[in-house]
């Protein structure tokens, strides 16, 4: 093995980005939580760990710019340098939607309780395994199963659209009730969105691990080879 | 025009050292191919191999076919021949130290008996703007002598030197890896304008060199060519561990 100095520099690039992503998986679960038990202290959790989120996101791309200039890595080394620059960012903007989140929380807890048409425990179920489940991939470089992560979006896109069309109704039908049905709307908008961010991240970590570039083909969910993959 | 090079089963030996073993490869026409590799793994005996240089060594040997065009160059050629077709720029620039500019470009022609001067003043005036070396020496052709440029400039001295006998290939064996970064650049860049003119194959071990001039590229080890493919593919994606290792410096 040579050029170590540069291994462990790449060794403990992931570290730093496994570390932004427990934050960024905590403070989505810690969102989750606060709106099923309507809990400001743990809104507050989910802001103070947005801090750390933001300044983490800064030192992670330092350091791979530092690489990237530095080393000129080729192949699997320069994909990976690449696709962590791309999973930083998305661990970031999940971060930002958990305190979408948890603000959307805080303007519930002055609302009068309501029975909304949606599921939003459900989807927030589906968007956390989304997230679990592509870091799980990205821990163990496993381009298989960052594919089946790929194959749950569409069950969050149908659950944010239906959800949207039974608040509109609400909105619509019940008026004393729009407060409550907006916030529940744009809960369900920031889970969708992280369940995007979830959806990009194993996308990276199958072109960090194979080298293909699957993002927009449909074909990767049932494993069809991809004409657009890099270098065929 | 630069034509393409086909290697069939192309063996090369010092001696009992089996230095190439079995290469096939195509090489193609008015292209840039880089060769990779560790020291010690061929590259540079392949490229001997292309222009017979290899079998100027007493205990060289070569088997095999090598077609340049239509040409199988240890069939039908003579080996001057095809070092007329077949230019050769090296590591170190070696310009003729006591002949001035000018001479040093119209050597090769000289030697092969050409001697009208007004058509060799048009060839070395063109092999140095091909060589883009012309606007710096245009007026010290005669006056300098070659050894008096800088190292870069000496390099695509060389270079021009090789231009002047109309070769289609021309094969670069480690021709910046003396050169300081700007020298370096310059004869990137003019790889980079010859290639639509002529076959270039160049050995390297700078790879983001290779990256930067090569459509092609080709990883020696051993003697043997593990991969050779796309240079986008090379680099970003290998098909082999063993390119794979190599380029991200796991080992070599």
């Amino acid at each position: 093995m040579t050029r170590i100095r540069f291994q462990q520099s790449l060794e403990d690039l992931k570290e730093n980005l496994l570390v932004m992503a427990g934050l960024a998986e905590q403070a989505i679960q810690r969102a989750i939580e606060a709106y099923r038990v309507c809990d400001l202290s743990i809104c507050d959790l989910v802001s103070r760990s947005e801090i750390a989120i933001n300044r983490l996101e800064r030192d992670i791309d330092q350091a791979a710019l530092d690489l990237l200039a530095m080393e000129q890595p080729m192949a699997i080394d320069l994909r990976f340098i690449l696709s962590v620059i791309k999973i930083n960012a998305d661990l970031e903007r999940v971060g930002d939607s958990a305190k979408s989140i948890a603000d959307r929380v805080r303007s519930m807890e002055q609302m009068a309780a309501a029975e909304l048409p949606v599921d939003i425990p459900r989807m927030a179920k589906l968007a956390s395994d989304m997230v679990r489940k592509c870091l799980q991939a990205f821990i163990e470089a496993d381009a298989e199963q960052a594919r089946i992560v790929l194959t749950m979006d569409d069950a969050v896109d149908a659950m944010n659209r239906a959800a949207y069309k039974a608040l509109t109704k609400v909105m619509e039908e019940q008026s004393h009730l729009a407060p409550q049905a907006l916030n529940a709307l744009m809960i369900c908008r920031a889970l969708e969105r992280v369940a995007d961010h979830a959806t990009n991240i194993a996308e990276d970590v199958i072109f960090w691990v194979q080298g293909d570039d699957v993002r927009h083909h449909k074909s990767v969910i049932t494993g069809d080879k991809d004409p657009h993959a890099l270098g065929q | 025009m630069g034509v393409g090079i086909e290697v069939i089963n192309l063996n090369a030996w010092y001696g009992t050292n089996h230095s190439l073993q079995d290469i096939n490869l195509n090489i193609p026409g008015n292209q840039a191919t880089a060769l990779i590799g560790p020291s010690g793994c061929g590259k540079s005996t392949f490229v001997r191999c292309l222009n017979r240089m290899h079998e100027t060594n007493p205990i060289a040997r070569v088997t095999g076919t090598v077609r340049i065009g239509d040409v199988d160059i240890y069939a039908d050629a003579k080996p001057v021949e095809i070092r007329r077709r077949v230019g050769m720029v090296f590591q170190r620039p070696n310009p003729f130290p006591t002949m001035s500019i000018y001479d040093n470009v119209a050597a090769g022609l000289k030697l092969n008996g050409y001697s009208n001067r007004r058509a060799l003043d048009e060839i070395v005036e063109k092999s140095l703007r091909n060589s883009a070396l012309w606007d710096e020496v245009k007026d010290d052709l005669r006056k300098k002598s070659g050894a008096s440029l800088s190292g870069g400039q000496q390099q695509r001295l060389c270079i021009a030197r090789a231009l002047a006998v109309d070769p289609e290939v021309l094969l670069m064996d480690e021709p910046a890896s003396a050169l300081d970064p700007v020298s370096t650049s310059k004869i990137e860049d003019l790889i980079f304008q010859l290639k639509s003119q002529y076959t270039i194959v160049i050995v390297t071990h700078n790879m983001q060199q290779a990256a930067r001039v090569a459509e092609k590229t080709g990883f020696f080890l051993n003697g043997r060519m593990v991969e050779f493919d796309s240079t986008h593919k090379i680099f970003t994606n290998p098909s082999d561990k063993r390119t794979e290792d190599y380029i991200t410096g796991r080992f070599g």
